[in-house]
């Protein structure tokens, strides 16, 4: 059984990926869109742009990963073709990894064209390569795992990007991508630690500085947490949503 | 002979919504499917076909009752059951994106179909269901009638001896519903067991060995086409058909026990007119239908119409 849901996953994730993922505007907007945010804040605010590379990290992966991720499943609800997983020999737990799964690699594999962009113009030195690898592995399973719970809890494609949209956009701002989570007011503080792209900038921060401290792996402990929690959500939601 | 479906009691109750009483689709139902045959399963649309088909494939948990597939059984054993059954729903649902071929493959590697048989067993399918040509064709640009028969290759794809066809010919054109009967008909051939839901009196007649009547979620009926005809009128009917005024004929029906005597009743109705025709008829499912559950053969498709 345990064979069936590996083999279900892998494939169902390569699916996605050749059938929704790998399509010329996904992959020009998954780069495109981090970028001219964080264009517009350097232009606005200029200063050491080194500083804003774990930023634009993290909405690389969060955008990649979610943005697909929060449509597919409600889509192959809608249409139908959903149902084929459900009746394939794959648990809904594997079926779902499986859309995470994708997701995640369309996510990293955007977010490594972004890597490797910035390593050229700020170079290398001094970087956590482990805890980078972790960080960026940890914070696209927590996004796709967001947006596999938006995309179960929602009936139509339109109320899943509004949803998503609710969600990321506000996190933007909040998970000290533009502004240090130290300089904003303690409420909003407060309000950041329960967003888990918040732990994403600040584990990306340490790794590209070279820092390994108890808080940096504080961080990815904490992106496990969300992406456990989210992950059992959205199994939960689907498996409501099947009866 | 073994059963491939054994199910006692099947309940499904949706329970109570937006203002909607609970609703009881299926209720208590009781049939064996017997292996190699095709099963029938005839009613009008609400019946509790679809709320059947779904609980013993494993997407919805029945209420009550208990069902074994292929000898196992649907509580316990749905992973296997799954891993042996080939399903087609009511909508073609394959996926617009990839090609005719590629699906085919897709559901195969979903089945764990061994990676050297996916590529000839694919053409196989396509050449079978004669879509060879459309074999790099995403699934969009597909016909209607196109899609129906891609989507019960794929149901095929991992050989399975079970196959559970939702309305399979449903909104299709004369020709494509009656390639697909071929091809419906061709499978029993081969031994594959098939359960079949239709609201086609015709299709139900043509297809299947034995045929159940479902309405408002209870079998009314269960047997042999024959048997139900037998059980539906025992009296023969005799049609005679005559000339008449201005060059019309006119149609004169008497039943009886005795054919000879019932064929002598008509013809003296007919009062020396010329005699066109006779026939003996024998009753349709659709008398059948009619009889077992009182309501009309229109029924059926004037609510299928409204869906």
């Amino acid at each position: 059984m345990l064979c069936d849901d590996l083999r279900g996953m892998f494939y169902i994730a390569l699916k996605d990926l050749k059938a929704y993922y790998f399509k010329a505007p996904n992959i020009s907007w998954g780069i495109l869109f981090p970028f001219a945010f964080i264009l517009a804040f350097a232009i606005r605010n200029p200063g050491d742009l080194r500083l804003l590379v774990p930023g634009l990290l993290a909405l690389t992966v969060l955008f990649g990963t979610s943005s697909m991720e929060a449509i597919v499943i409600v889509f192959e609800r809608r249409i139908g073709s959903l149902e084929r997983l459900f009746l394939a020999p794959v648990r809904l737990p594997a079926l779902l990894a499986g859309k995470l799964l994708g997701g995640m690699a369309f996510g990293l594999t955007v977010t490594l064209v972004v890597l490797v962009i910035s390593l050229a113009a700020f170079g290398a030195g001094g970087t956590n390569w482990l805890l980078l690898v972790l960080a960026l592995l940890l914070s696209a399973t927590a996004f796709s795992a967001m947006g596999a719970f938006v995309s179960v809890a929602v009936k139509e494609v339109f109320e899943a990007q509004t949803l998503a949209n609710f969600i990321r956009f506000p996190m933007m701002f909040l998970g000290g991508v533009f502004v240090p989570l130290a300089s904003m007011p303690g409420w909003l503080q407060i309000l950041a630690r329960f967003l888990p792209l918040t732990y994403s900038v600040e584990a990306l921060r340490a790794a590209l500085s070279g820092g390994a401290g108890r808080m940096a792996w504080l961080d990815l402990g904490a992106l496990a947490a969300f992406s456990v929690v989210l992950f059992w959500l959205a199994v939960h939601t689907l498996a409501r949503r099947m009866e | 002979m073994t059963e491939s479906v054994h199910v006692t009691g099947l309940t499904k109750i949706y329970p109570a919504a937006k203002g909607r009483p609970p609703l009881r689709a299926v209720d208590e139902i009781e049939f064996t499917v017997q292996e190699g045959e095709v099963f029938g399963f005839l009613g009008p649309n609400g019946a509790g076909k679809t709320s059947t088909i779904r609980m013993l494939t494993g997407l919805s948990r029945p209420t009550a009752g208990k069902a074994q597939v292929l000898g196992l059984d649907l509580a316990s054993d749905l992973p296997r059951i799954k891993k042996r059954i080939g399903v087609v729903p009511e909508a073609s649902n394959l996926y617009d994106e990839l090609t005719a071929f590629d699906n085919l493959v897709f559901s195969m590697q979903l089945y764990g179909v061994p990676r050297a048989e996916r590529q000839p067993r694919a053409e196989e399918l396509l050449r079978r269901f004669r879509l060879s040509e459309k074999r790099d064709t995403p699934f969009a640009k597909l016909s209607r009638g196109m899609k129906r028969a891609l989507t019960i290759a794929a149901a095929l794809a991992h050989r399975p001896p079970l196959v559970f066809l939702d309305e399979p010919t449903t909104g299709l054109d004369v020709m494509s519903a009656r390639a697909l009967r071929g091809m419906i008909a061709s499978l029993r051939d081969e031994g594959v067991t098939i359960f079949l839901t239709t609201h086609y009196l015709e299709e139900a007649e043509r297809l299947c060995d034995r045929v159940a009547i479902i309405v408002r979620g209870r079998i009314v009926a269960l047997d042999t086409v024959d048997g139900l005809k037998a059980q539906a009128s025992g009296r023969p009917t005799v049609e005679v058909t005559v000339a008449g005024e201005e060059g019309r004929t006119e149609t004169l029906r008497s039943a009886g026990d005795d054919v000879e005597a019932t064929l002598r009743q008509a013809l003296a109705q007919a009062g020396g007119r010329r005699v066109l025709a006779v026939n003996t008829l024998r009753p349709t499912l659709e008398d059948v239908f009619v009889r077992l559950t009182g309501l009309s053969a229109e029924v059926m498709l004037v609510e299928k119409g409204k869906k």
